[in-house]
């Protein structure tokens, strides 16, 4: 069984919702990732989305576009993205880590060797957002074999006989798009969201999480009723932004700017 | 459908028919966007495949090139050109009479009656030195949709005549402020409005690139510049041309006039991107003559991006050819070396726009004038009996401003 199977498992049997938030790696440096990705931890994440930045992020938002720039900035690659999981490893074995980000980078490094790194530092899954079932061959093979969950998403245009070919695929968890549009968009559509994932579930056993327009307590409480847990993304990257003058202030800083988890967690809770 | 095969496996490489069902030119093209936009790409796909048969569209097609873009365009014979390099005969295929001066209006025609036909309302389009954003907001004007045209916040200042030109034609100009600033970073933005509005709206891509149908369906369109060369050819020359030369940024005007000849053994093809300050330098947008496979806006081609993966910035004279990718389908075609892939400097280009404009009385854009400065050099090694075709895919009056600048004149 994969970590991310063992924590979805776990959750399900303690009524637990999954809490898992999303920020880009190298944001505003790595060493301020590192630090946060342990207080998001502490402030009840499960599973954690590392963003690999990519020059080119088309399918993201505003925010986390900028994110990424700062993290290109400080001249972030890959190989420092696994160095940094594998420090994360050092000392937390129990939280999940998922690698999210766009084909190239992997490309270049060739997906060989970054499947090997990945699983040698302890990387649980990997969703590549711009690399659909009926490209991802060669990849998910190599993943699936090295015991890596390949996570793909479905959003609200994807046709039914899709879906089939998507959860085909897809391990660890399902990722919900609640919305047409990119990372940090107003989620306003609650209706098509809870008919979407009804009918989802009739096509999968796997746990459906939703992202996409998840920025408080609120929408995670709203989200998290229907789904099997809710990712944060901008809401998060969005304080992080403020970080970026503040990072020798210390410890209390970096608690700060995850109370958007801490409160999205205590909103989950009450829902079970 | 997942495809277990590798891709374009089912594809004979030697008649140069790509792409297959799922969009492959041999390992490049496909189909790499999120999955808010596969339902999209995939609907698009249908509806073209189901108007390849339909003869109304296409003599709606037709007749827009007639008697809106003003088709055929004149395959003319540069005396005085071909006199200066001083070897083979130098034919312009005058791209550059086109309604709106440029090739661009050509595809842009095509996917707005596609769009039309689609019922979509709302126009988005993406654009660099502006030429295919003016293209866009004309064909929307003509058809009555709404267009909204995103353009790096660069290009904005480089290109200003091109903006207002977009403005009066009813179109909307955004600026894109990410990333360079430049093409790529509007082309990303372009994707993300396509993502959230994907409904009513319709984005008309401006080059052979992005997830397939749109290499081929651009393509297509385009071929109409290679079909009326080879007609002219044999009825003006009595032969087939020996080469033909065009310029490549997305690879558009390129593939449009090749295409048609792929089969034809005996003509050979130059395909001549941006050398920008010299290959060597690093300063330039040649990614096939520079670059490596990867993955960008949806298909995997010939990029320049660095050892970690990220694309890297571009340098050109001319903003239509400033980019860091290139179609798919001459990314297959140069591993397949059926066309040769060059480059022209900043410097050269320069020179031959210069050239043209003096001998021919003809102003090319500086991205045709790529294509004009290697033409000569490679006519100059080749007998006076033998033809070459050069694309003069725009003409240059936008870029006066840029050769007034560069050269330290003041208008």
């Amino acid at each position: 069984m994969s970590r991310i199977e063992h924590i979805a498992q776990k959750a399900v049997a303690a009524k637990r919702k999954l809490l898992i938030p999303y920020l880009v790696a190298g944001d505003p440096n790595l060493d301020t990732t590192s630090a946060l990705m342990h207080k998001l931890v502490e402030q009840g994440a499960d599973i954690i989305e590392l963003g690999i930045p990519f020059s080119d992020p088309s399918s993201d938002g505003p925010v986390i576009q900028r994110g990424v720039e700062r993290s290109l900035s400080k001249g972030t690659t890959l190989k420092q993205v696994l160095e940094l999981v594998a420090e994360f490893r050092q000392t937390d074995a129990q939280t999940g880590i998922v690698l999210m980000g766009y084909l190239n980078p992997i490309e270049i490094m060739t997906y060989k060797t970054f499947v090997d790194t990945a699983s040698s530092v302890g990387v649980d899954g990997v969703l590549i957002v711009d690399l659909p079932p009926a490209e991802a061959h060669d990849l998910h093979a190599m993943l699936r074999e090295s015991e890596i969950d390949t996570i793909f998403l479905v959003a609200p245009t994807t046709r039914d006989d899709r879906v089939a070919d998507i959860t085909a695929l897809c391990s660890g968890y399902l990722y919900y798009v609640s919305l047409k549009g990119v990372t940090g968009a107003a989620l306003t559509d609650f209706e098509s969201v809870t008919a979407n994932i009804s009918n989802l579930r009739e096509r999968t056993k796997l746990p459906i999480v939703i992202g996409f327009g998840i920025k408080d307590a609120s929408s995670a409480g709203a989200m998290g009723q229907l789904a099997d847990g809710v990712i944060i993304g901008s809401a998060l990257v969005e304080k992080i932004a403020l970080l970026a003058d503040r990072i020798e202030q210390g410890p209390a800083v970096l608690g700060e700017t995850t109370q958007v988890i801490a409160q999205a967690r205590e909103a989950l809770d009450k829902l079970v | 459908m997942i495809n277990s095969e590798a891709p374009g496996t089912n594809v004979d490489p030697a008649k140069f028919d790509g792409p297959d069902a799922t969009g492959h030119f041999g390992p490049y093209g496909g189909i790499f966007v999120g999955e808010t936009l596969i339902a999209a790409v995939e609907e698009l796909a249908e509806v073209y495949e189901s108007l390849s048969s339909d003869k109304e569209f296409w003599a709606e097609y037709d007749y827009e090139l007639k008697h809106y873009v003003g088709r055929p365009s004149p395959l003319y014979f540069a005396e005085r050109l071909t006199d200066a390099a001083g070897g083979a005969k130098l034919y312009l295929k005058r791209e550059d009479l086109n309604h709106t001066g440029a090739h661009k209006v050509n595809n842009t025609i095509g996917q707005a009656l596609l769009a039309k036909r689609m019922g979509k309302t709302r126009i988005i389009a993406e654009t660099g030195a502006g030429q295919h954003g003016v293209a866009s907001a004309t064909v929307a004007a003509r058809l009555g949709l709404e267009c909204h045209v995103y353009m790096g916040a660069d290009d904005i200042v480089r290109q200003a005549p091109n903006v207002y030109r977009m403005k009066l034609l009813g179109a909307n100009v955004i600026s894109v402020n990410s990333g360079s600033c430049t093409l790529k970073d509007a082309m990303n933005e372009a994707l993300r409005d396509w993502a959230t509005n994907v409904d009513n709206t319709y984005y008309i891509i401006g080059t052979v690139a992005g997830p397939h149908p749109y290499p081929k369906l651009v393509r297509d369109f385009q071929c109409i510049i290679g079909r009326e060369a080879r007609e002219q050819s044999l009825e003006q020359i009595g032969s087939l041309p020996d080469a033909l030369v065009a310029c490549v940024g997305g690879g558009s005007n390129a593939i449009g006039l090749f295409h048609p000849f792929l089969k034809d053994d005996s003509v050979a093809m130059y395909g001549v991107e941006a050398g920008g300050h010299g290959i060597a330098t690093g300063q330039h947008a040649a990614p096939l003559s520079a670059g490596s496979p990867g993955v960008l806006h949806g298909n995997r081609t010939y990029l320049m991006s660095d050892a970690a993966g990220q694309i890297l910035e571009t340098h050109s004279v001319s903003a239509g050819l400033d980019y860091p990718g290139v179609g798919p389908e001459h990314s297959w075609l140069k591993d397949l070396k059926r066309v040769n892939y060059v480059d022209a400097t900043d410097k050269e280009a320069m020179e031959a726009f210069h050239k043209l404009t003096r001998l021919e009385g003809i102003i090319p854009a500086l991205e045709s004038s790529h294509a004009v400065a290697y033409a000569m050099k490679l006519a100059a090694t080749m007998p006076k009996d033998k033809c070459i075709i050069i694309n003069l895919s725009g003409r240059g009056d936008k870029d006066i401003e840029t050769v007034a600048k560069i050269e330290g004149i003041k208008l």
